[in-house]
This record gives structure tokens, sequence and C-alpha cells, in this order.
């Protein structure tokens, strides 16, 4: 995911339920275990069955084919409006990559009736806060304001999904601030840059593995021509998602929806979402990354697994069990054994991205304390899991796990803009509202048997192995000295 | 274990609850904050909302990495990284499993002037929640073990801050502009110095900070003042009354200095100083609705829309403002080619120059007036960001009513105010210029 105009981009890491899948997967794959701790959460028995996500929420659709989806949250008088496209890197056509993150960024130029960029300069004059971003499934922009203003930022939304204008005056710099963009997150971080890596070659046939922000050439010939082609065929209301959450009422976005989204008409119809299947491939497939820049080593095994959206019953939530019980917290399999037990890494953990259209990925990772190597890494890694797949789980570990996922998905309730996320990420990558609201009751059904099963299925095959590494000769080209500072409490401070 | 866990009934309760009590408060627009005192005196500021059943309490102790002693900089921050690592009869291990098991959190970590700490819990775990605190804050272990397993992690930091662009950049900035003052320690403290920190170093430096005095706490969510009460006396009371922090001087950062350092990357990071303005001086609102026009949060501002939005030079541009204790910078930043990094430079201190010498229009104070004032709603959407706030008011000494006040300070700015801390702050000042990338041809 690639927010579009953060001025700086401090991401942390947020462990919050199944938030996590769609949101933080690339975010906190090298984040020492310290650094990550702030909002672990878990354990236990006795959840209930019959949570519900966001009670509250209401859905309809439009006439033209937009969904809607309102979350009343009335503590504070603000809203959170998201709009989100069923389009991502992974729909751009061949030799385009990037076009669908260049054109989030070009969205913000300009339409017929607020060129300009009038809109960003209305929401600043009403103290609006505003964003984008771009991932393999969607795309979505939205809007943080105080509730009065949410009708016009829902006229200004609706006028911009079908009057974009764009000019190469407005497009040539926006280019070379991408280019920027690419050369400041990707190319100037050996950690970005294995995982660009790692995707080419864990998706070799299927769209994943170009990397969302696009290949260097490929952004260099994005022009006007490509950028409004790839918005005319997707941008149209049928193929889009509106999520209000905040201080208002399903009856009141549902007229002023109907008077401004209501009032664009379905200008394409992309179809059914039908990419390149991923063949299954023999041989080793393994990549290393090497660079003096590189202080802290890692290795990072991959296999690419069912999502949300593909995986049968029960799988995706085994998945995310499994995830949780050997490398979800401080108790998780991998960190005992490896960081505290071993003593042999400053780090290690699972991910489970669940958040995909097409399949997600599962992945194991450890970083070597001094003294230890990648190669011992892998061992103790592979130790782990050959230990959970000839053994499986015990009852007290999946009820741990259950209990930490169910808990998270309550404190995502405190925030309306992660619930909206969470909501509009989800649909959008081809789930349903039921899916996402019944997901603690999913988990909470999930056993043991499940989630070996799981393991077994999916994990019995030879993972992609990433490997970050120092250049052995590499001595620091500048002082060892430290950051200005590594907490702040500025942004309370007016 | 089910023991510790809430029961199905009361669990089932809370997700059904959340979002049932609704349309009852209003935040930012009246935010009620209530001042608690419990039986031993410890006080709290309070914001009761029962929407969601969460409980979010943050609090500080003064004195930060500036209490560092000289020679075992990085004390405080590992101080931070440890109390957390075991506590009471509970090892590390067993510290971290209970609070996972409970599905609270808490963590701590350090400014320059204050050690900050935070709990996240649901309800049914209050009282569990608050004896792990009560544990952390009052007696935390330091057992060589996790000791030195967070000495490890944060020298891998260090390591890691070598070659990080920003990091650099940062450090620099440090040095050129704080000079001999603490300030210019760096929080994480160097490989070495870290190396030689002990835990009886900690137990002094825990000694010498976690005291009564100076102590701020901000609590939000699902619990009256009846049940904080005891709550506070159970985690804060048995503190000393004092503690001994070293007293640290105010100063002005210097300026004029320009320095490169080279790093193998694809890009220049920039970053301009100047010395900028602390919490409690007069004109401080005026100088942040001038750095918002000048740089700030927007996609509006000078700097982004000269850098990006014209040249297409840097993904990001803006400046901000970072009032300290005993002193405050501005500081812009950019990241660039590396053979555009000149023109870059000159572009941004073109910015400050013509905010120093005209300053904005009327109409330019007036979009960031409602800019300001329009977003404060935004920052009391969770608990979590209410509670920081909570413990943000108190330690700037801004008093109880700022919430309401806050917003006609900013409406009581005017064009002269902001052009004349501009002036101030601004002209005839030759900023410090930090630039880390590929060597300079």
């Amino acid at each position: 995911m690639i927010p579009t105009k953060l001025p700086t981009s401090r991401v942390i890491p947020h462990r919050i339920g199944k938030a996590i899948g769609a949101v933080a997967f690339t975010a906190f794959l090298l984040v020492p275990a310290a650094e990550a701790s702030s909002d672990r959460t878990n354990s236990g028995t006795g959840v209930s069955e019959d949570i519900i996500i966001a009670p509250n929420l209401e859905t309809f659709h439009l006439d033209n084919g937009l969904q809607v989806v309102v979350i009343p949250d009335h503590r504070a008088p603000v809203v959170t409006h998201m709009i989100w496209y069923k389009v991502g890197a992974a729909d751009e056509p061949e030799g385009q990559s990037g076009v669908a993150h260049f054109l989030e960024h070009l969205m913000f130029k300009g339409t017929r009736s607020h060129p300009d960029g009038a809109f960003s300069k209305m929401i600043a004059e009403r103290g609006g806060q505003e964003n984008a971003f771009t991932s393999t499934d969607y795309t979505a922009y939205y809007q943080r304001v105080a509730k009065e203003h949410l009708p016009l930022m829902m006229a200004l939304e609706a006028d911009r999904m079908e009057n974009l204008v764009l000019s190469k005056e407005v497009v040539d710099p926006e280019r070379d601030v991408v280019l920027e963009e690419r050369r400041s997150r990707v190319d100037s971080e050996p950690g970005s840059r294995l995982r660009e890596a790692m995707n080419a070659i864990t998706f070799v046939n299927h769209p994943y593995g170009s990397p969302i922000i696009g290949w260097q050439s490929e952004i260099e010939a994005l022009n006007e021509d490509s950028a409004l082609a790839f918005y005319d065929r997707f941008y149209t209301p049928n193929n889009a998602i509106l999520v209000v959450a905040g201080d208002v009422g399903v009856d009141e976005v549902r007229s002023l929806a109907a008077e401004t989204y209501g009032k664009v008409a379905r200008r394409a119809e992309p179809g059914e979402r039908i990419r390149p299947a991923e063949p299954p491939l023999s041989g080793e497939r393994r990549i290393a990354v090497s660079d003096p820049r590189v202080r802290q080593e890692s290795i990072t095994q991959n296999w690419i697994v069912p999502s949300q959206t593909t995986g049968p019953g029960k799988t995706p939530e085994a998945l995310d069990v499994l995830a949780n019980i050997l490398g979800g917290g401080p108790t998780s399999r991998l960190h005992k054994s490896l960081v505290l037990d071993k003593e042999a890494a400053l780090s290690a953990g699972a991910y489970y991205q669940d958040g995909a259209l097409d399949d997600g990925r599962f992945g194991l990772y450890a970083s070597p304390r001094p003294g230890h190597t990648l190669e011992e890494m892998e061992t103790l890694v592979e130790a782990e899991l050959q230990k959970l797949l000839d053994d499986g789980v015990s009852e007290e570990e999946v009820e741990r796990a259950k209990h930490s996922m169910i808990s998270g998905a309550i404190y995502a309730q405190d925030s309306q803009s992660t619930l909206a996320r969470l909501f509009g990420s989800s649909l959008a990558s081809g789930q349903t509202v039921e899916d996402i609201q019944t997901w603690p009751s999913q988990v909470m059904a999930v056993t043991r048997e499940d989630v070996l099963d799981a393991a077994r299925t999916y994990l019995s095959g030879p993972p992609v192995v990433g490997e970050l590494r120092m250049e052995p000769t590499a001595a620091p080209e500048t002082a060892p000295e430290t950051a200005l500072t590594d907490d702040a409490n500025h942004e309370d401070r007016s | 274990m089910a023991k510790t866990l809430p029961a199905n009934a009361a669990f089932r309760a809370l997700l059904i609850a959340t979002f049932a009590l609704v349309g009852l408060t209003r935040l930012a627009q009246a935010v009620e904050i209530q001042k608690v005192v419990s039986p031993k005196g410890i006080e709290a500021w309070l914001v009761e909302d029962h929407t969601v059943p969460i409980v979010a309490m943050n609090f500080s102790f003064e004195g930060g990495s500036t209490q560092d002693p000289q020679g075992k900089e990085g004390l405080t921050r590992l101080l931070a990284a440890t109390m957390d690592e075991g506590a009471g009869h509970l090892t590390s291990e067993a510290f971290q499993a209970r609070l996972e098991e409970l599905a609270v959190s808490i963590s701590f970590s350090t400014g320059k002037d204050r050690l900050f700490g935070s709990m996240r819990t649901l309800t049914p775990t209050l009282t569990e929640a608050g004896d792990l605190l009560a544990l952390a804050v009052n007696d935390p272990r330091f057992d060589p073990t996790p000791v030195e397993r967070m000495k490890t992690q944060l020298a891998t930091q260090i390591r890691r801050n070598e070659t990080s662009p920003d990091a650099l950049a940062g450090r620099s900035l440090a040095n050129a502009m704080f000079g001999e003052h603490p300030y210019s320690r760096p929080t994480l403290g160097t490989e070495e110095t870290l190396g030689g920190l002990t835990a009886a170093d900690l137990d002094a430096q825990h000694t010498r900070m976690l005291a009564r005095e100076g102590l701020t706490i901000g609590v939000v969510g699902a619990i009256d003042a009846k049940t904080l009460e005891p709550l506070l006396d159970k985690v804060f009371a048995a503190l000393p009354e004092a503690g001994d922090l070293q007293p640290v001087a105010d100063f002005v950062p210097a300026t004029g200095e320009k320095v490169h350092r080279d790093l193998e990357i694809p890009q220049t990071t920039i970053f301009v100083g100047l010395p900028g303005i602390t919490r409690d001086d007069p004109d401080y609102q005026a100088a942040y609705v001038m750095n918002h026009i000048l740089g700030g949060g927007t996609f509006t501002s000078w700097m982004y829309e000269e850098v990006r939005e014209k040249r297409g030079l840097s993904y990001g541009a803006g400046t901000s403002l970072s009032p300290y204790e005993h002193t405050g910078l501005l500081v812009g930043s950019a990241a660039t080619r590396a053979d555009r990094a000149a023109e870059t430079v000159s572009v941004m201190l073109a910015q400050i120059q013509r905010m120093a010498s005209e300053g904005p229009g009327e109409d330019e104070l007036k979009l960031a007036k409602q800019y300001i004032t329009g977003s404060y709603p935004l920052r009391f959407d969770s608990s979590g960001k209410i509670a920081r706030q909570l413990v943000a008011l108190q330690n700037a000494d801004l008093g109880i009513d700022y919430f309401d006040r806050r917003n006609s300070e900013i409406e009581a700015v005017t064009l002269e105010d902001v052009k004349r801390v501009a002036r101030r702050l601004l002209a005839d000042k030759e900023p410090t210029v930090i630039t880390v990338g590929p060597a300079q041809g």
C-alpha cells in the first residue's frame, strides 16, 4: 500500500485484529520486537461466538451500482469519508506497472469545475485532512473532516469520479515526484529492494509480482494518455465502494449519496477481475540483496496461501491462528525459541497477509543476534515449522491466539478510520460485509485440527527465500551516530 | 488460564454494547475533562466515555534523555525498554505472557525532556492491567537476560541509523545546532556507552526519575472517577515524592553550519534548521500559524507548492516546529535526486526568506486559521489520541480549559503577529543546512 502525499512516511505498524493483514504487511517485517511491542494483545478461552464487528453498520447500493457502507460513531463530531475503487496495481496493462498509483497522484490535479487542485484547497480551508493510497487490489481516497463538511466532500469526490482533467503541464512534474518517491521508498532502502525482488520471484506469472509503485523504466514511460485510459476503464460508480464512518446516520448518507454519487453515470463495465494464475513451479527460489548499508541481516520465507477471499471455509482464519501461534507475539513459538530460549535471534515472527483478491502470502522471518548467522536462522525457523507440522498445536495455543485476534477487533472499534479502512479494503478485495462482520465467529470456530491441516496443506512445500545481507567487508561510511529524536509528542503541542 | 479471562457473557456484552450508547458526548466541541485526585494525592485528568469498552491511560515523568549521566548516554532509553521486561515476581517472559493473555498493552518511551508511558486495556481486565502497570512502574527487575537482549536490539538500531539518511541528517543537525548542550546527546546512546550500561545503572536511573513530582496522567474511556482513584493509588502512590534530576539550561541553537555526509544512495536528503520556539512562548500560536503556511501539514503550504507541485523535486517537502522544554527548532526537509539537491536547497531557503521579508497575505492567513481550527476536532476521535493530549496539556502547563480556549487563541492571531514572528524566527539568520547523499562533485 502506498500512501501518496504524506510528507514523511513514519508509518507505524499497528497490529489490530485482522486489519493487519491488509495494512501492515510490508511495514512490520523488519521491526525489532521491542519496537513492535506496543500493541500486542492476547489470549485465552471463553470469548463469545456471536461477536459482530461494527454491529450498527449499514450498507446499500445506488442504482448506478455504487456500494455504500455507513459506520456510525458519534463520539466526536467528525467523519471519515472514503471512496474505494476496485482496481489496483494487479489490474494494470502489461508494461504499464505503476499506472494505478500514478493515476492516484494525478487525481489531485483537478476537474473542469474544480481545476488546479481546488479540491485539496477546499479541504484545507475547512480543516480537513486527506490522502490516498494504492495497493495491488484497490485504490482509495479519503478525507477526514468536521461532519458539516461531509456533503461537500461527497460532491467533490463524485465530481472527481468522472471529470478528471489532465495536461502535460501537470503530469510531467508529478511523474518526477513519483520517481523521487520510488527512490525514497524503494531504491534507498535495501529492505524494500529485497521485498520487491521477493515479490517478483514469488509471483512469476501473476501481476502481484510487479511493484505497486512500478518499475522505474515503466514509470518513466507513463503519461496523461495512459493515466486517462486507466481512469476511463476503471473509475466508475459500479466499480467503487463508498465508506462513511463517524458522526452521521444512514438516512443522511443515503440522501447525500443520491444527490452526489447518484448523478454519476456508469462510465464503464470493468468486468470480472480475472488475473493470470500463478503456476506451481519446481526448484528452489531464493534471492539475496546485499548492500553495504545493511546493518541488520534478516531472512524471510514466503509461501503463497489462500487469502480471505480465495480461502475455502475456515482456512483463512486457521492460517491467521497459525501465524499467531508461530510468530504473533512474545509467547509465540518463534519468538520463544529463537529470541528467548536460544538467544540466537534479535527478532523472529510470522505473518499472514490475508487481504487480497487472489491468493495471499504466509511468511516467517528472523534476524540474527550478533555472532549468529542467517544460515542458523534458517535452520532454526525450519525446525520450528517442522515441529509444528509433525506434532500440531495445543488447545491452549489455539485459544490464546483466538483471544488475541478477537481482542484486537474490539480495540479496532476505538477508531473510526481503522474500521473504515478494514471494511473498505476487505470489500474491495472481494469479501462481503457479512464475511467481515462475522470474522470473530469464524475465528472462534477454528480447531487444532484446522490449524494443523492448514499448515500441512500450505506450508509443506519449499518456500521462496529472501536474504538481506551485509556486504562482508563493509565499513561504515559515516561516524556512528544516531537519530535526533526517536520519540516525540509534537503533534499534540498546539 | 481460564481464571484470568473475561467471562463469556461479559465479553459478548462488550461488543454488543459498542456503539449502542450514541450521541451522548461531543468531544472536541465540549470535551469534559475531570480533574481526579486520588485519596493519596495522585492527580489525573479524565475524559469519561463509555462508548467503547476500552480504557487508555497515558502518563509521563519529568526527565528524559537529558538525564543520562555523562558517559552513560542511552540509559533512559534503555530504562524505557526494560521496565516492561519483568517486574515484581514476574520474569520478563512471565510478564509479557501475562500481558498477552489479558490483551493488555503497556509500553514506555523516552523523549529529550520526559519519560512517557501508556496502558491500554479492555474494561473486564482493568484490575489486572493496573496490577501489571503498578509492577512495571514501581518494581522492574532488570534481570540480566532481558537487559542484554534489549541492549542488543538498541545497538542494532544504532547501527541501522548509521546508514539511514534521515537518522544521519537528524544526528548532524543535532550536533550542529545543539552543540555541547545535553540535547545533542543521542537518545539511543552510542554502541560504546550502551554496551557499558548495567542493571545497577538502570536501578539508579529509575530511582532518580520515577517520582510523583512532575508526574502527569491522562485517562480516557469507560471508567469513572470512583474507579480511577484506587487505580491511581495502586500504580503511582508508592513512588517517592521527588526525584533527583539534573537541571537543564535553556539555550538558543546555533545556526549557519553547512554539513554534507556521504552516503551511497540514489537521493540526497536535506534538512534545513533554524531556532524555533518553546511552547510557553507568547508567540507560539502565531509561530504555529506561520509554520503552517510555510511548510505545515497540508498540501497547500509554500514548501509543498514550490518544491513538489511546481518543480517535482521531492516526494515530501515541509517544515515543522519542534518545541522542547529548553529550546525550539524549526526544521525543513526534503529528499531529491542528487543532481538537483543544490536547486532544492535554494528553493527551500527562498521560501524561508520570503516568509521573513514579505510574510503571507491576509487570505493565506485566513485559510491557515480555517484549517488549523477546523481540523482540531480530528484530534479527538479515539481514546488514545485524547489521552496523549491530556498529558501534553499538563506538560506544557496549558490549563484544563485549553481544549475550549485553543481555537480562539488561533483566531486571535493577526497578520502582524505572523509577520512579526516570521521576522523574529527567520530574518537575518543563516539556516543550518544538512545534506546526506552521494558525494558532492
